[in-house]
């Protein structure tokens, strides 16, 4: 396995921006930022991962009889996961604005300010 | 900038961004090794205040400064949204209309929604237990609440939902985390820091202030995001904007 979890972030990643870069469509394009997004719980998950390991639970585990894997970075992913949740929630509402004054989706199309 | 110089630049910058991310893969700690000097701290920590799930002790009492900015950002975004799915003064108020439901929906969705409600409220009072948490039960406990939409229609969720309570239980629990920070800062020298009794491991009453602050998150992430999806539902239900309703044939 060696560092290839690592790198297959940095791959989620790399293919998100694309769809950003190359997006015709905001919904698309806010879909594009969430997969951006997981990139990094796959990162946190893979930096907290140990062989063997079960969940930092102990409400039916004996403690010190298993391994288990850092509930410090599984703390930040709960973190990510609310914090990516409200940027789409307040991007979509944006974007509906967007389409109620401008009449498009498509970011491109917007050129000049409108008041 | 043409869609082709788009591509160029971005080719160029991601083919950077992924020789630096690789050579600083290439630098971290080999992947499953058995070495978490945190995490091993952590577990310690926890399990010296009682607290039998660690990722919630990690939240709620190591942590717990930092979930109070995570659950403001939750409040932020349930007043931005309010701001920014507000009615225009353009746009016209249509009553919602009944919709015919396939019968097998209908049950379905009616025996699901005690059972989603249970298994949410579960979740937020066991979130120092078992997996979960305030933050996953609440959401739970939002969906449970949309199921009322899936059963019936929107006017069948309109009851099940009263926004303006919801509103205010959503600031007060939000409130109410700094609250219990002050009575750490009153009665123990620091802000958020645990004061409660830290009973018996593995009970429901374990974990001093864990289980209250674990509470209050519960109580704001399902307020908050029933009221967010109030809004979103709203502008695809309820608003018809000047050149929307000429079509449907409205007033």
């Amino acid at each position: 396995m060696g560092t290839w979890v690592f790198l297959a972030a940095g791959w989620v990643l790399l293919t998100a921006l694309f769809g950003l870069v190359t997006s015709r469509n905001l919904i698309h394009a806010i879909g594009c930022l969430t997969v951006a997004q997981s990139s990094t719980y796959l990162l946190l998950l893979a930096v907290g991962y140990r062989r063997g390991a079960t969940a930092p639970v102990y409400s039916d585990l004996t403690p010190g009889t298993r391994p288990v894997v850092d509930p410090v970075v599984q703390a930040l992913a709960l973190t990510d996961v609310v914090v990516g949740a409200t940027v789409t929630a307040l991007l979509l509402a944006l974007t509906i604005q967007l389409h109620k004054r401008h009449h498009t989706v498509d970011p491109q199309s917007l050129t000049g300010l409108k008041g | 900038m043409s869609t082709r110089a788009r591509l160029v630049m971005f080719l160029l910058a991601a083919a950077v961004v992924a020789a630096f991310f690789s050579a600083a893969c290439a630098h971290l700690p080999p992947f499953a090794t058995p070495d978490h000097p945190y995490g091993e701290r952590a577990v310690a920590a926890a399990l010296e205040r009682r607290t039998a799930n660690v990722v919630s002790a990690v939240n709620f009492d190591i942590r717990a400064f930092d979930t109070l900015g995570e659950e403001s950002i939750l409040f932020g975004t349930v007043l931005g949204a309010t701001l920014l799915l507000r009615r225009a003064r353009d746009e016209r108020h249509r009553r919602p209309v009944a919709e015919r439901v396939m019968p097998t929906t209908r049950l379905f969705a009616t025996l699901l929604l005690p059972v989603t409600l249970a298994v949410g409220v579960y979740t937020v009072a066991h979130g120092q237990l078992s997996p979960g948490g305030g933050f996953q039960g609440g959401v739970v406990l939002a969906t449970a609440l949309h199921l009322a939409y899936v059963a019936a229609d929107y006017r069948a969720l309109q009851k099940v939902r009263p926004l303006v309570v919801l509103d205010v239980a959503d600031s007060l629990a939000a409130a109410s985390y700094t609250l219990v920070g002050l009575a750490g800062l009153i009665t123990g020298g620091a802000f958020l820091q645990n004061v409660l009794p830290l009973g018996t491991f593995n009970t429901i009453t374990s974990g001093g202030t864990v289980p209250v602050l674990n509470a209050t998150v519960g109580v704001e992430v399902a307020c908050g995001l029933i009221c967010l999806l109030a809004h979103f539902l709203d502008q695809a239900v309820e608003f018809t904007g000047p050149d929307q309703y000429e079509k449907t044939g409205d007033r």
